[in-house]
């Protein structure tokens, strides 16, 4: 699999969003995964709750750090992956399968518009590369 | 990779943290820690300077034995912690932190006019590996012409690495044993090399800054900056064991005696986390509504698999099973003082 697969969008905060109708599944890439090393635990909301969209959802632990997870557009919260209460080092190893973190109904599909496709995430990457 | 003091230095390898962590307890691990800073102190009165300025009593120490000591201001605070190593009556080599070794090097030579002896910044002059876990004598062993078995813990010797001269001490901040080999920074790569081939039947890996922060926590080992610096006294940092009150004098001596008579207010303690949840560097320490402190060290124990850490809290709160609150980004998490190390290796 491409680090950055193209049937995935993905914002400024590095999370994806793969949507399959009107549900979105949602989790962190490959670059935000290997910043933050192995993660330790994943704080995710309960099916139900609403977000905006870039509000934040969650938190993710490594062991050096932690991250707080925003939503890449506006929904409402249908799944939450509770394996990664026991398998966090999914979100390492598979950032974009075992790792997903929610599955959102899309509050408005037009959203995902304003998000980044593979390219132009890979060169947003790029253009952050100071040193 | 991140400054650290200056150099650049891997926070982990590919492996990860864990697995670099993990690798060390079980199996032999490789650390590049040639950052650290070297000071050398040679003259007929070598000891007397190192007396006069460390916290250990380092007249106890023969000819090829090291020991852990503070450098202590005179408020009995830390100007850093340091290995002393006595190579002959008159020649003592310290291992200083990267970060202090030029302030060390400072402190020690304004005090070296008071003693027939000479202190030099050696720390261009050599690279430091260490080779860490139960794999690491094996690991060197067919590399060097030394037999590692005879040196014992906090002992070293000279001899060779792979032809190259070295001072080979059986040392370590991984709570694990193990080697810190120092030599000629020219051969640094070679060498490094070399290890890694050697140590490939034991699955060997390098490890980065991160696993090196993880192991000496488990192994409740300060680090400077964190634990200790120049606001906390050597008794305050649960070292009473490297200040010898009764060696003569030193400097810091006098208010590290005072405040022993006097009893201490605060001390450093290792805790456990209660709560779901990982308190980090810095977060704020509760007794009830009052913030008593902070975090010094606070990570997730990749062996332990608990969330540990190391805070000073008020003395009458010190004891094993004392609970207290941390503040983790906004939620109080309850906390347990336990015994430490929080890990010790079975001999």
């Amino acid at each position: 699999m491409s680090v950055y697969p193209d049937n995935l969008h993905y914002t400024k905060d590095h999370e994806w969003i793969r949507v399959e109708g009107d549900t979105g599944t949602v989790g962190i890439t490959h670059f935000a995964q290997e910043q933050l090393g192995d993660v330790v635990h994943v704080q995710l909301p309960r099916a139900g709750e609403k977000f905006d969209a870039h509000a934040t959802f969650g938190e993710v632990e490594s062991v050096k750090t932690f991250s707080e997870l925003f939503t890449p557009v506006s929904g409402e919260i249908v799944a939450a992956n509770d394996a990664l209460a026991d398998t966090p080092e999914l979100v390492n190893s598979e950032p974009y399968g075992g790792g997903w973190m929610i599955k959102l109904k899309l509050g408005d599909p037009s959203e995902v518009d304003k998000l980044l496709s593979a390219s132009e995430y890979e060169d947003y990457l790029e253009s952050q590369k100071e040193d | 990779m991140i400054d650290f003091g200056g150099w650049d230095m891997p926070v982990q390898y590919t492996a990860g943290t864990i697995e670099e962590h993990m690798t060390v307890r079980t199996r032999v691990g490789l650390f590049d820690v040639s950052h650290m800073g070297e000071i050398e102190i040679r003259g007929p009165q070598a000891l007397n300077l190192v007396q006069h300025v460390t916290t250990n009593d380092a007249s106890k120490l023969a000819d090829g034995q090291a020991q852990y000591s503070g450098l202590t201001y005179p408020e009995g605070t830390f100007v850093d912690d340091i290995l002393v190593h006595r190579f002959a009556d008159d020649h003592y080599f310290l291992c200083v932190n990267a970060s202090n070794a030029d302030k060390d090097f400072a402190w020690i030579a304004s005090h070296a006019g008071e003693f027939d002896c000479e202190a030099s910044n050696v720390s261009a002059n050599y690279s430091q590996i260490a080779v860490q876990g139960p794999q690491a004598l094996a690991t060197l062993q067919p590399l060097t012409d030394v037999s590692l078995a005879d040196i014992k813990y906090y002992w070293f010797t000279r001899g060779h690495v792979d032809g190259v001269p070295a001072l080979i001490a059986r040392t370590g901040y991984t709570g694990e044993d193990g080697f810190e080999i120092y030599f000629d920074p020219h051969e640094s790569e070679r060498i490094w090399d070399k290890l890694l081939a050697q140590g490939q039947s034991f699955n060997i890996l390098p490890c980065g800054l991160a696993a090196r922060n993880t192991l000496r926590l488990e192994a409740k080992m300060a680090l400077y900056g964190h634990e200790i610096d120049d606001t906390t006294t050597v008794l305050e940092a649960d070292l009473a064991w490297i200040c010898k009150l009764n060696k003569g004098d030193f400097i810091g001596r006098d208010k590290l005696v005072a405040q022993k008579a006097a009893g201490l207010t605060r001390k450093l303690v290792g805790f456990e986390v209660l709560d779901k949840g990982i308190a980090r560097d810095h977060y704020p320490v509760f007794i009830g509504d009052e913030q008593v402190g902070y975090v010094t060290s606070g990570s997730p124990a990749p062996f332990l698999k608990k969330n540990i850490g190391m805070a000073y809290l008020p003395l009458a709160h010190t004891a094993v099973g004392s609970q207290f609150d941390i503040d983790v980004r906004g939620r109080r998490l309850k906390a347990q003082v336990v015994p430490t190390p929080f890990y010790k290796r079975s001999k």
